[in-house]
C-alpha cells in the first residue's frame, strides 16, 4: 500500500496553491501604481509642496489625517494650514482634496493597488461625487 | 539552553538582514537572491520529503480507533472516530486538520489527595488552533502583495480582520492573535516543566522565528512604516519573474523578508513538516475496515512456520490417547 | 515490592520534570520495574539471534560484536518499510499532549515514560544517523551517539510501554508510541534482547500451539475439568469436539482461558453458550492460541505464530472462525492477520447459523468476535436469561486497550452485560472507551519480577475502579481480555480490594437459562448464589470456589 496517486495529487494541490502568485502573474506587467499630481489646482500652486514632504506622506498620510480629525472634531482646533502659500482648511475634503481633486487617480490609484479600503469614504465624499 | 540558542539564532538573522542591506549591492542579494533561493528550497524540499515518506509503504492498516466500530447494524457506529469507508476517513481527516479534533480531547492529569484526576484542558487546543488559523489568514491577506488587481475576497478578509476599526492603519486582529497565541505556546514551553523537559532548540526556533516575522510585520504596518506601493511593486516583480531591486524600502522590510526566507529554508528539514505529515499518518488516514477489505502489504514474505504435520508428528500418540483425531494413524 | 510498598506510598508521584537534560540522565535499572532477560533456549527454539545467558542487571549484555551495525541497518530497513515509522520520526512537534496520558508516566512520574520522550529515545538516534541536521548539528539538533547505554535505555523503556495506544488518541498527528515501541523491540530482538516472560510463551506457542505450552491431551483434560464443573452446576453434560474436520466453525480463544482463574470461568461460559446453541463448532489443539506474544517481539514472529489459525481453518475445512475474548489477540486479528496470512478465500463469509445475520464487517477475514456473535443472538431473542443470578454483583466494565483503540468494540460487550446483569455502572469517561487505561501489564509485561511497574502502570485503572467501588459498591470488574483476567485480580487487590474480575461470557453463562438445566444454586465459580435455596445442602464447595 503506497497510495502514490493520492500523494502525488496532494503534492500537486500543494504546489498549485503555493505557486499561485507566480503563475497567476505570468506575462503580467508587474506595474507600479503612480498617483497622479496632474490637477489644475496643483498647477496653480506657487510652490509645489504638500503639508509634509512627499516621502513622509507616502508612509504617514493616514496618520496626518487621523491627527487632523482628532484636532478638529474632538478638540475644536480649526486653525488653517498653509500649503505653498495658500491657506486651506484642516480638512480632507476642503484641505487635501482642494489640490488633490482627482480622487480616482490620486487616492484610489494606490489604495486599490495595495488592497486598502480606508474608511475615510464612509463619511466623506469626493468633491466631484455630489452629496448622497 | 535550547531557548537561548534558538533566540540567538533569530537575533543573528535579524542583525544580518539589518546590517546587510546597508552594504552597497546587498539589497539585491537580500531582496531577490535570498527569497528566490528560499522559495526554491522550500518547494523542492517539501516535495522531496513527502516523496521520501511516500516511498515507504503502509504495510498494515493500523488506524487508532477512537469510537465504536461498525459491526451489527443496530449498534450505533461512530463514523468519524472509527471510520469504515473512505468518505468517513476524509471527514475524520478534515476534523483533524482544520479543527484539531485529537488535541480537543486533551486532558490534564493530576494527582489530588492520592488519586489520579483528569481535568479538561482545552487551552493548548485553543492556542494551537488560533496560532494556525491566524497564520493562515495572515498568509491569505498577504496575497494582496502578489496579485494585481487585488481580488475582492482578499479585501473582504482584510475588512473582516480589521472590523474593530481601531487606529490607522486599522488594526488587523490575526496579526495580534498570531503573536499572542505564539507567545502562549512559547510561555507554555518554558513554564510547564514536562514540556520544557522535552523541548529541543528545534522547538523554540520556529516558534521564535514566526513570532519574529509577525512582530516585524506589525512594526512595519503600524510603527516604522514603509512605502507600501514600492513594496508591492517589488513583490509583484518577484512573482512575475522580473525582479527589480527594491529601492527606498526601509530596513524593517528586509528583516521581515529575510526571516520569512529563513523559515522557508528551514521548513522542509524540520518538524514543521507536520503540515504534510498529518495527511500521511497511518493511524488517522485509514479506515478500520481490515476485516472487510484485505489490506495488502507489498513486502509481505513467506516465513518459517511450524506446520500441522510437524505438530502431529510430535504429539500423535498423545493425541490418539486423548481421543483427538489425527491425519496419519 | 507490592508487599512492602503500600498504595498510599506509591501514589507519591512527582510530575515536576527535572531541570537536567534527559540525555544526560543515564538509565537506572530499578528492581521491580523490569523483566528478566530471556533464557537462551527460548530464543533457540524459534531461531532468534544471539541466544545466551544474560541479565539486564549485568554490566555486560554480551551484545554481538557488530551490534551497532545491526541496529542501524535494522533502523534503515524499517524506515523504508514502514511509513508510520518514517513519518513519526519526522513530524513530532513535542507539544506534550501525550505526556500525561501514559499510565506508566502517571504511575511513575519518570519523564522518560512520557510517550514523546520514549519516542525521542529512538528519534535522537534517527537524527544522528539519518538526517542532515542531526549529522551537522549533533546535540543542538536533538541528536546523540548510539552507545550501549542507549540500547539499555531502549530496553528498559520499551519494556515499560504496553503498546496501549492511548497516547495516539490524543496526539494531533496520531503518532503512535505502540508502533515505535514495536519497532524498537523488534530491533532489540535482533541483538537477543528478549524478556523471559515473552520468550517463553513465544517458544511454547510456536511448537505446541499455545503460550502456556499445553500439549494436546492437556488441553482436552483441562476442558474436561471445566465440563465437570459445568455438569455439577447445571446438570448438563457437554461434549465439545477437538480438531474435527467438517465443523462449520473453528473456535479460537487465548489459552489463558483454559488454565487459570478467572479465565477458566470465561471458558466455561463459551462452552455453555455454544452448547446451548447447538453450534456445529470445533476447538483446535494446534491453533490453540488466540493471543500472540510474537506480536511483542517482531512482526515476523507474530506472523509465524498467527499462521496456525488460517492453516488449521483450511485443514479442518470450516466455514468461518469465531474468536474468544482477548485484547491484543483482536488487535492482531483485526489489523494484521488477513494481511499476513490471508486471503482467507477458502472460507465463506461468516453468517450466524442461529440468526442468519451476515457479519459484513468480517467478510474478508472471516473471523468474528464472540461479543459480536453473542450480541446478535441476544438482539434476536435467541437466548433466555435470568439476570437475577448476577444480582449480587455490581458490575463495571474495563475496555481493553487493544480492543478499544485497535478495533473499537465498545458497545457489544456492554450490551451483553446489560442484558445479563441488573447492576451495571460505568467508570469515568476519562478512563473508558477510547480513553481507557491499560491494566499496566499488557504487551508481555505480565511477569512477576516487574510487579512494581505493573502496580504503578495500573494505578489510573485502579483509581477509576476504586471510585465506582466507593460510589456504587462495584464489586466486579468485567472485561473481554485474557491478560486482564490474569493481571487485574492482583491489581484490584492492591488498588481496590474487594473488587473481583471476570470475563463477559462468565456473566452471560451465569444468567443463561439452559434447556434441561437443574435449578442453579451455584455460579460458575462454584460459589453459592445468594438468596437461592440449596436443595442438596452441600456447603463444601464454598471454600473450593475461592482462589
Amino acid at each position: 500500500m503506497y497510495n502514490g496517486g493520492k500523494i502525488i495529487f496532494g503534492l500537486i494541490i500543494f504546489l498549485a496553491i503555493v505557486t499561485f502568485p507566480f503563475y497567476s502573474n505570468l506575462g503580467g506587467s508587474a506595474k507600479k501604481a503612480m498617483p497622479s499630481l496632474d490637477t489644475p489646482e496643483i498647477y496653480a500652486l506657487a510652490t509645489k509642496e504638500c503639508v509634509r514632504s512627499g516621502e513622509y506622506m507616502k508612509k504617514e498620510h493616514m496618520k496626518v489625517l487621523d491627527e487632523w480629525r482628532d484636532e478638529v472634531v474632538r478638540e475644536g482646533k480649526r486653525e488653517k494650514i498653509s500649503v505653498g502659500g495658500t491657506e486651506l482648511e484642516k480638512s480632507l475634503q476642503n484641505g487635501c482634496m482642494h489640490c488633490h481633486s482627482n480622487k480616482e487617480q490620486f487616492c484610489t490609484e494606490c489604495h486599490k493597488y495595495a488592497g486598502i479600503d480606508p474608511y475615510c469614504w464612509d463619511c466623506h465624499f469626493d468633491r466631484g461625487e455630489g452629496r448622497l | 539552553m535550547g531557548i537561548f540558542f534558538s533566540f540567538s539564532v533569530v537575533v543573528a538573522l535579524t542583525v544580518i538582514a539589518f546590517a546587510g542591506v546597508w552594504i552597497p549591492g546587498m539589497q539585491y542579494f537580500f531582496g531577490v537572491v535570498i527569497p528566490y533561493l528560499a522559495v526554491l528550497v522550500f518547494l523542492v524540499g517539501v516535495v522531496l520529503k513527502v516523496a521520501k515518506w511516500g516511498r515507504s509503504p503502509v504495510p498494515f492498516r493500523i488506524p487508532t480507533t477512537c469510537g465504536q466500530q461498525q459491526s451489527l447494524p443496530w449498534i450505533k457506529h461512530s463514523k468519524y472516530d472509527n471510520p469504515q469507508t473512505t468518505g468517513q476517513v476524509i471527514i475524520r481527516m478534515v476534523l483533524e486538520v482544520f479543527l484539531f479534533r485529537s488535541l480537543f480531547r486533551n486532558l490534564r492529569t493530576e494527582m489530588n489527595d492520592g488519586r489520579v484526576t483528569y481535568g479538561s484542558d482545552k487551552i493548548l487546543w485553543l492556542a494551537g488552533l488560533l496560532f494556525h488559523i491566524s497564520f493562515f489568514i495572515v498568509l491569505i491577506r498577504h496575497l494582496r502583495f502578489f496579485i494585481e488587481p487585488v481580488p475582492s475576497f482578499i479585501n473582504m478578509i482584510d475588512a473582516l480582520d480589521g472590523f474593530v476599526q481601531v487606529g490607522v492603519p486599522h488594526l488587523l486582529l490575526t496579526g495580534v492573535l498570531l503573536v499572542a497565541a505564539g507567545g502562549y505556546l512559547l510561555f507554555r514551553r518554558i513554564n510547564n516543566s514536562q514540556v520544557r523537559h522535552i523541548s529541543l532548540p528545534a522547538d523554540y526556533f520556529p516558534l521564535l522565528l514566526i513570532i519574529g516575522i509577525a512582530l516585524s510585520g506589525i512594526i512595519m504596518r503600524y510603527f516604522v512604516k514603509v512605502d507600501i506601493v514600492s513594496v508591492k511593486a517589488f513583490t509583484l516583480g518577484l512573482v512575475s519573474l522580473r525582479p527589480r531591486t527594491p529601492a527606498g524600502i526601509g530596513a524593517i522590510f528586509y528583516i521581515h523578508l529575510f526571516l520569512i526566507s529563513a523559515l522557508l529554508v528551514y521548513f522542509p528539514f524540520s518538524k514543521l513538516m507536520h503540515m504534510g505529515g498529518v495527511f500521511l499518518s497511518p493511524t488517522r488516514n485509514l479506515a478500520n475496515n481490515n476485516r472487510e477489505v484485505r489490506h495488502v502489504n507489498p513486502w509481505n514474505y513467506d516465513v518459517k512456520v511450524h506446520s500441522y504435520a510437524a505438530y502431529e508428528d510430535e504429539f500423535r500418540e498423545k493425541m490418539k490417547e486423548a481421543g483427538i483425531p489425527v491425519e496419519k494413524e | 515490592m507490592a508487599k512492602e510498598t503500600t498504595p498510599e506510598e506509591l501514589v507519591n508521584v512527582d510530575y515536576e520534570a527535572p531541570k537536567k537534560d534527559w540525555t544526560e540522565t543515564p538509565v537506572e535499572f530499578r528492581e521491580g520495574m523490569y523483566c528478566y532477560g530471556s533464557r537462551p533456549v527460548y530464543l533457540q527454539e524459534v531461531g532468534f539471534p544471539n541466544p545466551r545467558e544474560w541479565s539486564p542487571a549485568d554490566e555486560d549484555w554480551k551484545l554481538p560484536e557488530n551490534w551497532k551495525e545491526i541496529v542501524l541497518t535494522a533502523m534503515e530497513e524499517r524506515l523504508s518499510k514502514y511509513r508510520s515509522f518514517r513519518v513519526f520520526m519526522d513530524i513530532c512537534v513535542r507539544c506534550g499532549a501525550c505526556a500525561d496520558k501514559c499510565h506508566f508516566y502517571i504511575g511513575s512520574g519518570d519523564p522518560k515514560n512520557m510517550p514523546v520522550l520514549r519516542a525521542e529515545l529512538i528519534r535522537s538516534i534517527y537524527r544522528k544517523y539519518f538526517t542532515i541536521g542531526g549529522k551537522l548539528l549533533g546535540k543542538r539538533a536533538g541528536a546523540r551517539e548510539l552507545t550501549e547505554d542507549v540500547i539499555k535505555e531502549w530496553w528498559y523503556y520499551f519494556y515499560q510501554c504496553t503498546e496501549c495506544r492511548r497516547c495516539s488518541v490524543f496526539c494531533p498527528y496520531g503518532i503512535d508510541q505502540a508502533e515505535i515501541t514495536m519497532i524498537g523491540r523488534e530491533i532489540l530482538n535482533l541483538l537477543g534482547l528478549q524478556t523471559d516472560w515473552i520468550g517463553g510463551p513465544v517458544a511454547n506457542c510456536y511448537k505446541k500451539g499455545n503460550h502456556l505450552g499445553l500439549e494436546p491431551h492437556a488441553i482436552t483434560s483441562n476442558i474436561e475439568y471445566l465440563l465437570d464443573d459445568i455438569e455439577e452446576i447445571t446438570g448438563i453434560t457437554i461434549e465439545p469436539s477437538f480438531n474435527r474436520k467438517g465443523a462449520e466453525i473453528l473456535f479460537v480463544t487465548p489459552s489463558g482461558d483454559l488454565f487459570g482463574d478467572p479465565g477458566t470461568y470465561t471458558a466455561m461460559g463459551y462452552l455453555m453458550l455454544l452448547h446451548e446453541l447447538g453450534l456445529d463448532y470445533t476447538w483446535s489443539t494446534y491453533a490453540s492460541e488466540g493471543g500472540n506474544f510474537g506480536f511483542f517481539t517482531s512482526m515476523e514472529m507474530a506472523k509465524r505464530l498467527n499462521y496456525k489459525i488460517y492453516a488449521e481453518a483450511k485443514r479442518l475445512g470450516v466455514k468461518w472462525i469465531l474468536g474468544g475474548e482477548c485484547g491484543h489477540m483482536w488487535r492482531v486479528l483485526n489489523q494484521y492477520m488477513d494481511t499476513w496470512n490471508g486471503p482467507a478465500d477458502f472460507m465463506e463469509e461468516p453468517v450466524s447459523p442461529i440468526t442468519g445475520t451476515k457479519f459484513e464487517n468480517a467478510k474478508s477475514t472471516k473471523m468474528v468476535h464472540i461479543c459480536e456473535f453473542t450480541a446478535d443472538l441476544i438482539k434476536h431473542n435467541k437466548l433466555k436469561f435470568d439476570p437475577s443470578r448476577n444480582d449480587h454483583l455490581n458490575v463495571t466494565f474495563h475496555d481493553s486497550c487493544n480492543t478499544a483503540r485497535g478495533m473499537g468494540i465498545f458497545d457489544e460487550p456492554r450490551f451483553i452485560i446489560k442484558n445479563v446483569c441488573n447492576n451495571f455502572f460505568e467508570m469515568s469517561s476519562d478512563a473508558t472507551r477510547e480513553k481507557t487505561f491499560c491494566c499496566g501489564s499488557g504487551s508481555g509485561l505480565n511477569a512477576g519480577e516487574n510487579i512494581e511497574l505493573r502496580m504503578r502502570g495500573g494505578m489510573p485503572r485502579g483509581h477509576a475502579v476504586k471510585r465506582v467501588q466507593e460510589k456504587y459498591g462495584v464489586n466486579m470488574l468485567a472485561n473481554i481480555c485474557a491478560i486482564d483476567r490474569a493481571v487485574l485480580p492482583p491489581l484490584m487487590d492492591y488498588w481496590a480490594p474487594g473488587v473481583d474480575v471476570c470475563g463477559t461470557h462468565e456473566l452471560l453463562a451465569n444468567a443463561l437459562v439452559m434447556k434441561g438445566e437443574i435449578k442453579r444454586t451455584q455460579d460458575l465459580r462454584l460459589e453459592d448464589l445468594p438468596g437461592v435455596e440449596d436443595d442438596d445442602d452441600d456447603d463444601d464447595n464454598n471454600e473450593e470456589g475461592g482462589e
